[in-house]
């Protein structure tokens, strides 16, 4: 790999151009903005040719790693391959040269679409209804935490202020939750990694708003309480919200909706394979339960009586409610048939979500179709069980039982020449593989996070293995030489502290 | 190996409360600086403000982790250590040396429910 590391802006050379830009034949009305919002001098843009910028970007790319230069066994984030008919299906102009202002009756076959998606995914998770519309994972979280507050809102239950999360929860969860309002309550995990049932118990009362779980959890393990659990938050009044990130090793094998979940939030860009990292861009689905559907967030993709499709946007159009009551009326009492999305939770979105990613995804699942689609999740789980099974005895396995799509080793089983998880992950980027991820769960204290996903061959792993093996030895050998690790990559270890301390945002502050 | 200070009150959350008259000197223990690593931001909370015994009232955080402080006594906030504005490092550089923020306590007796060094350290050998 040759190394390259510079800006775009070491290439400027005064009065170099890749475009000439037409006369600008209204400069007259720069006159007529305030002066307050007029630049005095040129912006100082790059002045580069068009072969500067294509070598630039070429090279910057060739820097990058990603699912398609190799593994990237990194845990919670199921990274799988992206089928390449996703992009061309998503390039068709068709979709391409739609635009999100058209009007809905010029735009049947994709909001067609969007609703065919929702069903697939309805079908999938067993939840009765889908919004397409949130961007990422903790968007989607978000969304559904609001459709939970809105749920207890609606029925003037106002005192349900809390949510409980285990401790082993995706740091999104909290984060979602405090954002939506909402107070955290912990529940801890038992000695086998799952959540505790006994401690879950008490924090039970009239002020719970409801529970978030991820199962299989961060662990990788099934929680086998779901329905104990279900019925004991169903019974004090809460609702069970399933964040989807862990939902590959259960596609089409077993239903959130039938473990008892009233909503939960689907990763397109992990479970259905579309593109995850460098940006995505992701999208985060959000299915309920058919009792929380008028509290889906707008804009909605509604169906006619005569079967063309449109947008709710929220106003209250119906009409039981007073003339004019304007967007989400809070006083309709249309719920749960209505059909202006005027019970909704918010608006959460411009537009539909992220089309071009919803397409990829919906690509992806009829391609697998309904009989493949369920070999997905046995074969994550066989690839991550035998990875597990292979490292076990030069790794510590904290919880030594069978996992399904990932697993989490506590470090080295050997641990005595001080060689960290951290100089693991550092040392494998030198045999080309991506780190696990590290440090999370946050339960042990040298976590090291391995999902392989269904897509990588049995070659590919039994390579990783041995050079994670390779690494161990390594360890016992040559801990000074591991510890400064990595060294074949363009870059070695990062000052990630100063970085965070006194970070150069601007070329300006560089230069 | 992490050192602790004698003659200082410490919470489970890894706080150290040291007592000056009628006002809690609150920092961060030397294990939870060592656990949370070169730490790149400390958020306080402001002058005045009231605090109950476990709310938290500002954070801490490192390029691997963000983690909550939980206030170990009641009352109110007198000073802040503004120094930890542009030098968080000052908490990894010496944890003990370095307060957080002083608290004027409406219930010394809270402090008779926190740990003393040697009951903490038997504690972080556990974790």
């Amino acid at each position: 790999m040759k190394y390259y590391d510079k800006l775009i802006f070491d290439l400027s050379k005064e009065g170099r151009q890749g475009y000439s830009l037409p006369v600008n034949k209204w400069e007259s009305t720069v006159s007529e903005l305030p002066a307050g919002l007029l630049r005095a001098d040129v912006p100082a843009l790059p002045q580069v040719s068009e072969l500067d910028v294509v070598r630039h970007y070429t090279n910057l790319s060739q820097m990058n790693f990603g699912v398609d230069s190799g593994f990237y066994p990194l845990g919670s984030c199921t990274m799988k391959y992206n089928p390449k008919i996703n992009e061309e299906i998503a390039a068709n102009p068709v979709f391409a040269g739609l635009h999100p202002l058209q009007p809905a009756e010029t735009v049947q076959g994709a909001l067609r679409l969007y609703k065919d998606l929702a069903a697939a995914l309805s079908a999938i998770t067993g939840m009765a209804e889908f919004t397409l519309d949130p961007f990422a994972g903790a968007h989607g979280e978000l969304t559904g935490l609001m459709v939970i507050r809105q749920y207890h809102i609606a029925r003037g239950d106002l005192k349900r202020t809390k949510i409980i999360v285990p401790d082993s929860a995706h740091g999104t969860n909290p984060a979602s939750a405090a954002v939506c309002g909402l107070d955290i309550v912990q529940v801890k995990s038992n000695a086998m990694g799952l959540v505790d049932v006994e401690d879950l118990k008490p924090l039970l009362d009239d002020t719970i708003a409801g529970i978030m779980m991820t199962n299989p959890n961060t662990l990788g393990l099934f929680e086998k309480d779901i329905k104990e659990i279900a019925a004991l938050v169903h019974a004090c009044g809460g609702l069970l919200y399933y964040d989807g990130a862990n939902m590959n090793p259960l596609m089409g094998v077993v239903r959130p909706g039938d473990m008892g979940f009233d909503v939960l939030h689907l990763n397109l860009h992990k479970t259905f394979s579309t593109p995850h990292g460098g940006g995505g861009p992701g999208s985060g689905p959000v299915g309920v339960a058919a009792h929380l559907a008028s509290h889906l967030p707008v804009p909605k993709v509604m169906e006619a009586e005569d079967g063309t499709l449109y947008i709710a946007d929220g106003t209250c159009r119906c009409a039981s409610s007073p003339e004019g009551s304007g967007a989400f009326g809070p006083a309709c009492s249309c719920a749960p048939e209505c059909k202006c999305g005027c019970q909704a939770c918010g608006q959460i979105s411009g537009f539909m979500g992220n089309f071009g990613v919803l397409l990829r995804a919906y690509t992806y699942i009829l391609m697998l179709g309904k009989q493949n689609i369920k070999k997905v999740g046995p074969l994550a789980v066989l690839g991550a069980n035998y990875i597990k099974e292979s490292l076990k005895d030069v790794y510590k396995l904290p919880i030594p039982t069978v996992c399904k799509h990932e697993f989490v080793f506590d470090g080295l089983a050997d641990q005595s020449t001080g060689v960290t998880t951290l100089d693991v992950a550092k040392r494998l980027l030198d045999y080309g593989f991506h780190a696990p991820t590290i440090y999370f769960p946050l339960l042990f204290h040298q976590s090291i996070m391995i999902e392989p996903t269904e897509t990588e061959s049995k070659e590919t792993l039994d390579e990783f293995i041995e050079v994670m093996r390779k690494l161990a030895r390594e360890a016992l050998e040559s801990p000074e030489y591991f510890k400064e690790a990595p060294h074949n990559t363009p870059v070695g270890r990062l000052d990630e502290t100063t970085a965070a301390r006194q970070p150069i945002l601007r070329y300006k502050d560089l230069v | 190996m992490s050192k602790t200070l004698e003659g200082l009150y410490y919470s489970e959350s890894h706080e150290w409360v040291k007592v000056e008259g009628n006002v809690a000197i609150i920092g961060i223990t030397d294990f939870a600086q060592h656990a949370m690593g070169d730490l790149s931001y400390v958020d306080m909370p402001e002058v005045d403000d009231e605090l109950e015994k476990g709310e938290e009232f500002g954070a801490v955080e490192s390029v691997k982790a963000a983690s909550d402080l939980y206030s170990p006594v009641s009352g109110t906030v007198i000073e802040i250590n503004e120094e930890l504005e542009d030098a968080p490092e000052l908490l990894n550089q010496d944890a003990f040396a370095n307060w957080i923020v002083k608290v004027e306590m409406s219930d010394p007796s809270e402090l008779e429910a926190l740990m003393d060094a040697a009951a903490y350290e038997a504690m972080c050998a556990n974790e």
